[in-house]
């Protein structure tokens, strides 16, 4: 099944949790649009050669009854209020506008800019070292050099780490224009607004390497502003963390 | 306005006006709606060539990313094709103009400025426009903005990169070409308040004797509509193109944030200003301009399809109602353009279900054609043939709005080609086609010739059969995730590998649709001299009142007296002895 969905609508394969039902939301809303528009387009065809004037030299004086284009004006509306209020506004609710809670979740930090992401990690004592504009011309992050929480943090640029099957949350921010973090394979995307703090957040569930692509113009580096997100196994995730704590590059 | 002037084989309307003008006021300086309508359509045919020549150079480097472009590619200089091979800065640019020129240059003025001036007094039954000086004016501010708008291409920096929506804080900080595009944006937005506010008046004020507004055409009623969507809609854009130019040149932090640290140094602004809330003036604009660029279109199908299958169009009260409820929802829908910018629950599920919402008055008119096709007598002439493929093509892209317009599904394909794909159906297949319907149709009218039909056809299948293969595999490349505005086609990303293939598809099918505008180009020309004269005012045996006029109409349109004794769409009503009568005649 899985495969002919596929076939028919192709997206790349899904690599989290959570856009499992943004896939299924996806199928159905295209289900919807197919249904429509052959319907239409088999009527059309029909009109179209049947009424032709060679065939039908003089037109009806009255309209045919409206029965059937009614029942699908309702059919329409039925459908979209399922789609909208079993479907998207609940996933919205669910995925976009809040972020899960619980010790089970970690935090990665992703400041953009032209044309790169900067990714902040906690290091092995969980709290994020100071940032501030100031200490910018200093470091990407402008990491406060003073602070002993970020002693052991780690920053890397474009590459992220993530252990499989826990939930991430990144908190977005821009030092310089509109960026937008967009993970096609975990079906997230999130405008990074300077002057504001956004978040995104997916639970990845495959092993693998991903991409980050900008998804706002952000200037003439926009088509190269890649990042890698990297899923590994919690094992080579804690190793990694453990090798690189207290390192910036 | 002595009737005797007037004949069917007329030529020549300048005969009949009041006194001799001179060449230059009479088709220069021109104060006569008509003139004025011609004088748009040819500036605005201008610039929709012109803004699809520049997206056949993007589509090069798209399909063959860092390949130098053969021949043409060595006109243009070091700063924008060093080699033949195209610079990111130059792609951008591209983007930013392609888009700008096709809407505020290109599609609109065609459909609201060439259509509308040209119709609209023509069809309520009046000598011309309410204020005819003022309707001058609207068109040499709308050159003067648009010449401007191509000067920009001559600045050192080239012009504005920021994409037709020209977010800030981007386009705060870009080089000079912003600046300019934020003039000429602001002189073309003032084009456009003066013609929507004569345009209201005139259908308010200036309907002939009977034509109440029950009478009225669809295609007036869609002019009205759009008027108030323009005249509502651009002031917030006015407003915001000004408040950008303070932030480049005043040094105002309107839509500029604290903090900004930008090319390695902290910005020297003021800060303090929200970048979002250009955003929010841009859409509340963009949404109704995106009805403002399908409402003349739909008219002009309606009044075309109805002549063609010889039938009134069912349920035609029900399809007013359905545009004065769209034009009013248009302006509660636009944050679906900024699902992604941090919205919460509460205003995503306002504006999804708005937009949801928009989508049944579109189908109520869209059934409401379908529906007058059965039972009628078609005639499959050109001006029909594109009134027929723009529905399907316009039904399929309000379709494939539905994913977008649902904030969760528009999460995977925001800002990609699968966007592209959509709002391209709606406008491309969809309303230029529309729009082309219209000029076939009405050519008689403005000339006295008809255009050549076997070109017609040259011109409608390819282009029909090009456009599909041009935006139909961009919505398979978005659902696969290729983001919009990539200079290199998307190849810098592994994940869309798969799918580059489609560029060269894509690409190579818009260089043939070009190919297939060369036999519109050659007929447009070669129809006006020397194409076959009409021997009636009426060739189309239509109802309407600007059939009712001498061809090519004169100063001041009508020769007799017009009193309206009926429908718009009054075909084969019963015991009338032909199958169409006149909305003027008091017989049937």
């Amino acid at each position: 099944m899985d495969n002919i969905l596929q076939k028919l609508l192709p997206m790349q394969p899904l690599a989290s949790v959570e856009g499992r039902d943004n896939d299924t939301l996806m199928y159905l809303i295209h289900g919807l649009v197919l249904v429509l528009f052959v319907g239409w387009a088999i009527y059309y065809i029909v009109v179209l050669i049947k009424f032709r004037e060679t065939k039908n030299s003089k037109a009806a004086e009255s309209h045919v009854a409206h029965t059937v284009s009614s029942y699908v004006e309702w059919f329409v509306v039925v459908a979209e209020i399922v789609l909208l209020f079993a479907f998207s506004i609940p996933f919205w609710a669910v995925h976009q506008a809040s972020v899960p809670e619980g010790k089970n979740i970690m935090e990665v930090k992703v400041v953009a800019q032209q044309f790169a992401w900067n990714v902040h990690y906690a290091g092995p004592d969980g709290r994020f070292g100071r940032a501030s504009a100031r200490f910018l011309e200093d470091n990407p992050l402008g990491l406060d050099p003073s602070d002993p929480d970020g002693k052991d943090d780690i920053t890397t640029m474009n590459q992220v780490y993530l252990p499989v099957n826990k939930t991430v949350i990144f908190r977005l921010t821009s030092k310089d224009v509109i960026h937008s973090f967009g993970v096609p394979a975990m079906r997230v995307k999130q405008d990074i607004i300077p002057g504001m703090t956004t978040s995104a957040w997916f639970t990845p569930n495959k092993i693998g390497q991903y991409e980050i692509a900008c998804s706002q113009l952000c200037g003439v580096g926009h088509y190269r502003m890649r990042g890698i997100i990297n899923v590994v196994a919690q094992a080579d995730f804690d190793q990694w963390i453990a090798q690189n704590k207290g390192i910036h590059d | 306005m002595s009737s005797e002037h007037h004949s069917a084989h007329h030529d020549h309307s300048h005969d009949d006006t009041h006194h001799q003008q001179s060449f230059w006021s009479q088709y220069v300086f021109s104060t006569d709606h008509k003139i004025i309508g011609i004088q748009y359509l040819f500036m605005s045919l201008f610039f929709l060539f012109f803004g699809f020549c520049l997206m056949l150079l993007m589509r090069w480097q798209i399909a063959y990313p860092g390949h130098p472009l053969p021949i043409i590619g060595k006109m243009f200089g070091a700063d924008s094709m060093p080699n033949g091979v195209m610079l990111p800065e130059f792609y951008n640019q591209l983007g930013a103009m392609h888009g700008t020129i096709m809407v505020f240059l290109g599609v609109v003025p065609l459909g609201f400025a060439v259509f509308g001036n040209y119709l609209i007094p023509l069809q309520i039954g009046a000598k011309d426009m309410a204020f005819p000086r003022l309707n001058m004016f609207s068109y040499w501010s709308f050159l003067a903005g648009g010449m401007l708008m191509l000067s920009s291409f001559f600045l050192p920096n080239g012009p504005a990169s920021n994409g037709w929506t020209s977010y800030s804080p981007l386009s705060d900080i870009a080089h000079d070409g912003q600046t300019i595009w934020l003039f000429s944006m602001a002189i073309i937005i003032i084009s456009s308040l003066l013609s929507s506010l004569n345009f209201i008046t005139t259908i308010f004020n200036l309907r002939a004797p009977g034509m109440t507004f029950e009478r009225l055409p669809f295609f007036i009623w869609a002019q009205l509509i759009t008027a108030f969507l323009l005249l509502l809609a651009f002031p917030p854009l006015e407003g915001a193109a000004f408040l950008q130019l303070c932030d480049r040149l005043l040094g105002t932090s309107f839509f500029l944030p604290t903090g900004l640290f930008v090319n390695g140094h902290i910005a020297n602004i003021s800060g303090g200003g929200n970048a979002l809330l250009w955003q929010h003036l841009f859409w509340f604009l963009g949404h109704p301009e995106v009805y403002v660029i399908i409402l003349p279109a739909l008219g002009i199908v309606t009044e075309i399809i109805a002549c063609n299958t010889r039938k009134s169009i069912a349920g035609f009260g029900m399809m007013r109602w359905s545009i004065i409820f769209l034009g009013f929802l248009s302006f509660v829908v636009w944050s679906h353009h900024t699902y992604l910018t941090g919205m919460g629950t509460n205003i995503t599920a306002f504006f999804q279900t708005t937009t949801m919402i928009i989508s049944i008055p579109s189908v109520i008119i869209v059934s409401a054609l379908f529906i007058t096709l059965w039972g009628g007598s078609i005639r499959f002439n050109v001006p029909m043939l594109f009134a027929l493929a723009f529905l399907p093509m316009f039904g399929f892209g309000g379709l494939t709005g539905l994913p977008l317009g649902l904030a969760a599904t528009d999460i995977p394909l925001h800002d990609t080609y699968y966007v592209i794909g959509h709002f391209h159906y709606v406008v491309a297949p969809g309303v230029v086609l529309g729009l082309f319907a219209g000029i076939y149709y009405w050519f008689p009218k403005a000339t006295g010739r008809k255009m050549n039909e076997f070109l017609g056809h040259l011109h409608f299948w390819p282009t029909l059969i090009t456009m599909n293969l041009v935006f139909f595999p961009m919505l398979i490349q978005g659902l696969m995730g290729l983001n919009r505005r990539m200079y290199d086609g998307g190849a810098t990303y592994a994940f869309n590998h798969d799918i580059l293939y489609w560029n060269v598809v894509i690409s190579s099918a818009a260089w043939v649709m070009a190919l297939a505008q060369l036999p519109f180009i050659f007929n447009f020309f070669y129809s006006m001299f020397n194409g076959e004269k009409v021997n009636s005012d009426n060739p189309w045996q239509s109802a309407t009142l600007e059939w009712a006029t001498p061809t090519p109409p004169g100063h001041g349109n009508f020769t007799h007296p017009i009193t309206v004794y009926r429908d718009p769409y009054s075909y084969s009503l019963p015991g009338a002895p032909k199958d169409y009568s006149p909305q003027d005649q008091k017989e049937i």
